[in-house]
This record gives structure tokens, sequence and C-alpha cells, in this order.
């Protein structure tokens, strides 16, 4: 059996000042699953993916994975985490940007190679050989000497895909994937999504693709206002919850 | 007046210039890294300090700091320079005067680079950081293998200027007796009543700036082979 709770966040807070923007999330995912969330701008999706990843760190809560508690509030809120545990805990998470951060000045196979060869993961020949099936996987094989700036918008998200699985992450995040894109690019993007999840990756994904979150998600998450509103299977979440919020968040054309 | 003679001549000040040219790019370039970080430490008193250093020296001009620092030994020290040259074991006070000249360049374009390399780190998005970040590497590693690239490629052509203007401003070590090719082209001009040694000096600059363009011109195809973001 599966573990149902392979991910587990509670309690989490984040305020940027004065401003509350996560305002205790809880939630738990199992492994292999994928997470949509959803939520009009400004509710703190962004901020959540960040504190996982650690980009930001939150003022309160509890993040744990595969029952290993990467970090606790109670302790960090008195002493600052180490440079290196910082690092050390990053690694349990990928993320993927809505912007794709690609590494401008290196090619498809380097973006990818980068941080395992940094961190010796293995031999140059290994890595390669890893980096290209994980190249291969997002479908830009063809593509390896290519510069970002060579690459449409779908494809650079293709690649910043495979960087991210490049380190083995236990769950990957991805920070509204397709926004960037134009509707025809979108397609290939969620596709290599899909496609992910046939290969057992757990994943978070903040999305605005409404028919995509209902159909390949385990769970649906709806956030308003640094918290969770709505959650439940895509079923539940989109067809029969009776929240006010939510009907007025799927029904309002912005998405 | 001997052609060839007034030639060789220039030829011997056009390496005390070359020398000058080079070892203060050696010197302020680090240097000039080293302030970059100073000026954005966040460590306030250090990056005041190293603000109001560069402000100083940007705000006034080569000329009177290298007058500046050939002073240092007599006033702060109270050592007549002879002297000191000899306590650092320099065997003439030429030598000396070459070392404060090469100091106050060195210290005034690394203050210059400082700016420079100050706007191209802070120009690279945070974007790039945080996804160096993301997978994990150390603060040094996103340092130097995801942003320096960058920077380099966003100054190129502002520290071309830069390197191009430092040419002729090695003109002004003359005014501490270092026989750097202007000096020499004007003893010759006073020796022999001619302007042409001065002419022949203006041909040494002017082709010796070429071949940096060119040469920038290169590096900055060599390095501009990607779209910048
Ligand atoms: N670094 C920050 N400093 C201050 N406020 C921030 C910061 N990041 C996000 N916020 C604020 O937090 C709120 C939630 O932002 P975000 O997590 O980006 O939401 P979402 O991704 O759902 O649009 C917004 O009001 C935003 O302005
Ligand atoms: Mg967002």
């Amino acid at each position: 059996m599966e573990n149902k709770n392979y991910l587990q966040v509670s309690g989490l807070c984040k305020k940027f000042g004065n401003l509350e923007v996560l305002k205790g999330i809880d939630f738990s995912l199992g492994k292999g699953e994928i997470l949509s969330i959803i939520g009009a701008s400004g509710s703190g999706k962004t901020t959540l993916l960040r504190c996982l990843n650690f980009l930001e760190i939150a003022d309160d809560g509890e993040i744990a994975i595969d029952g290993e508690t990467i970090f606790d509030g109670s302790l960090y809120r008195a002493h600052k985490i180490k440079d290196t545990e910082l690092r050390e805990k990053r690694l349990h998470f990928g993320l993927v940007f809505q912007n794709f951060n690609l590494f401008p000045q290196y090619n498809v196979l380097q973006n990818v190679m980068l941080a395992p060869k940094l961190l010796k993961k293995g031999s140059t020949q290994e890595l390669e050989e890893k980096a290209k099936s994980l190249i291969n996987r997002v479908g830009l094989i063809d593509k390896l000497d290519n510069y970002p700036c060579q690459l449409s918008g779908g494809q650079q998200q293709r690649v910043s895909i495979a960087r991210a699985l490049a380190l083995d992450p236990d769950i990957l995040c991805f920070d509204e994937p397709t926004s960037a894109l134009d509707p025809e690019l979108t397609v290939e993007v969620l596709r290599v999504i899909k496609d992910l999840k046939q290969t057992g990756c757990t994943m978070v994904i903040v999305t605005h693709e409404m028919e995509f979150a209902r159909n390949v998600s385990d769970r649906v998450i709806y956030m308003r206002d640094g918290l969770i509103e709505v959650e439940g299977t895509p079923e539940e979440v989109f067809d029969h919850s009776d929240n006010e919020h939510l009907h007025k968040f799927l029904n309002s054309g912005s998405i | 007046m001997n052609f060839w003679s007034v030639i060789y001549d220039l030829c011997q000040g056009f390496g005390v210039t070359l020398r000058l040219f080079g070892l203060t790019l050696l010197i302020s370039i680090p240097l000039g890294l080293i302030f970059a970080f100073f000026s954005m430490s966040k460590f306030k008193p250090l990056s005041w300090l190293m603000k109001m250093v560069i402000w100083v020296i940007r705000g006034t001009h080569l000329l009177l700091q290298c007058v500046i620092v050939t002073f240092i030994p007599s006033v702060l020290l109270k050592i007549p320079n002879k002297d000191f040259a000899a306590m650092i074991g320099l065997n003439s006070i030429s030598t000396l005067q070459f070392v404060f000249v090469l100091i106050a360049f060195s210290l005034n374009y690394a203050c210059y680079f400082a700016v420079i390399f100050e706007g191209g780190i802070k120009n690279i998005p945070k974007g790039q950081y945080e996804a160096g970040q993301v997978l994990g590497l150390t603060k040094r590693q996103i340092f130097f293998h995801v942003v320096l690239m960058q920077v380099i490629r966003k100054i190129v052509a502002p520290i071309s200027n830069e390197v191009i203007t430092l040419v002729k401003d090695t003109a002004l070590a003359r005014a501490l007796s270092v026989t750097e090719i202007i000096l020499v082209a004007y003893e010759k001009v006073n020796k022999y009543a001619v302007l042409s040694p001065l002419l022949y000096a203006g041909v040494f600059y002017l082709a010796f700036s070429g071949l940096l363009t060119i040469l920038f011109h290169f590096l900055e195809k060599k390095i501009g082979y990607y779209e910048v973001t």
C-alpha cells in the first residue's frame, strides 16, 4: 500500500512584515500523487511553494516527508537555519518556475547537468547519460546543443522540468508552469507533467488550468487569503463543493 | 634629430606606459570586484565606507590622487621619499614614483570598475539566484557558475571603455616624472625644437587603442553567443 501521508504539511504560517500571507496551511499528499493548488492571485499559492522549497523560511508550522520532519517552525524560530542545512533540505523538493529561469549561457544539456555535476552526484559520463535520458523524456533530445534563447517557451519549460528532475527530488513543485505560455505551447508542457505521473513522481502544481487540474490531480486545494478553503478529490472540489468563494472563482472569467 | 633614435626612445617610453597600463588592470580588476562586494555588503558600515571612498575617488581627479599618494610617506610617516624607497627595498626614487602612480591608478580604476561590477551584478534577475538555490547550489557556486558569466557579458562594453580611457590616462604619470611616452616625447620636443615626436607618440596610442578595440570587439562577439534574458 502506498504511503498516504508521504508529504505532510501542518500549521504553516508566513508573514511579510504585517501581512499574513499563509495563515496555517494543513494538507497531506500520498506518494506518487498529484496535488493541484488553485485560487485567486494573491491568495498565497506561490508563497506556499516557496516555503516548501525553502526560498522563504516559514514562520511556523511543520513539513514532513515520509515521516521525517524537515521543517519545524518551533525549532527554527529561535535559530537561523545554517546554509549547508538549508541546501540539504532544499533537495527534497524541486521547483519549476513560472518564467523557467533557465541559465541563458548554458545549452540544454549543460542546464540539466550543471547542478548534479557541481553537487558531484556521479561521474560526468553517468550524469550526461542521465541528463540525456531526462531530456529525451521531455521530448527535446534533438535540442541538446541549443541555448535557451533558441527555444520556444514551451521547450524552455520542458528543459526546466528536466533540470529539476536531474536531482531526483522527492516532490516536484510547479508554480503556474504554463501561465507564461501561449495556449498551443501549454499543451506540450501539460503532457510532460502527465507523463511524469506515470513514472510515480509526486507533484504539487499551482495552476490556472482547471481542466488539467480536474483530469490529472489526485487532490485539489482551493486557497483563499492564506487559508485552504476547500480540499478534496477533483470531483469533490469541482463538482460537489458548495463553497461560495470557490464557485465565484471557478465561474469568474479571469481563469 | 635622428628619426630612429627618437623612435627608439619613444618605444622605451611606451614600454613604461604599457607596464603601468598592464599592472593597473591586473590590480584594479580584482580589487574592483572586492570593492563591489564591499559596497553591496549587508554589513552597513562597510558598505557606507566603501560607497564613500568610491564617491570621493570618482569625484576627484586622478592626478590629484597620484600627488596625494606620493605625500603619504613624508607626511604620515615623516620619512623622506628617498629613505622610504630604501626602506621598502626599492633601488631608486624613480621606481618609488612608479609604485606611487601605480597605487593611485589601481585604486582609482578599481573604483570605476567596482561601480560597473555592482551594476552588472545587480542587473542579474533574482530568478537566476533562486533557480540555483532550488538546485541546492552554494552561494559560491551560484556566483561563479550561474551569475558571473552573465555579469561579464553585460559589462564588457563599459569595461572596454574604461580600459581605453586608461591607455590615455597613463600620460598623467609624467607629472610624477614617470618616463612614459609623452614625457619622453616632450623631452625630444624641447631638445630638437620640433613637434613631430609628439605626433609619433600619438601614433603609438592610436595603434594600441586600435588593437584593444579589435580585441574587445572579438571578446564581445565571443561571449555574445547567447541572447540576454
Ligand atoms: N517577498 C514578499 N514581500 C512582501 N509581500 C509579499 C512577498 N511575496 C508575496 N507577497 C504578498 O503575499 C501575498 C501572496 O502572494 P503570492 O504567494 O505570490 O500569491 P499567489 O501566488 O497566490 O498569487 C500577496 O499579497 C503578495 O503581495
Ligand atoms: Mg503566484
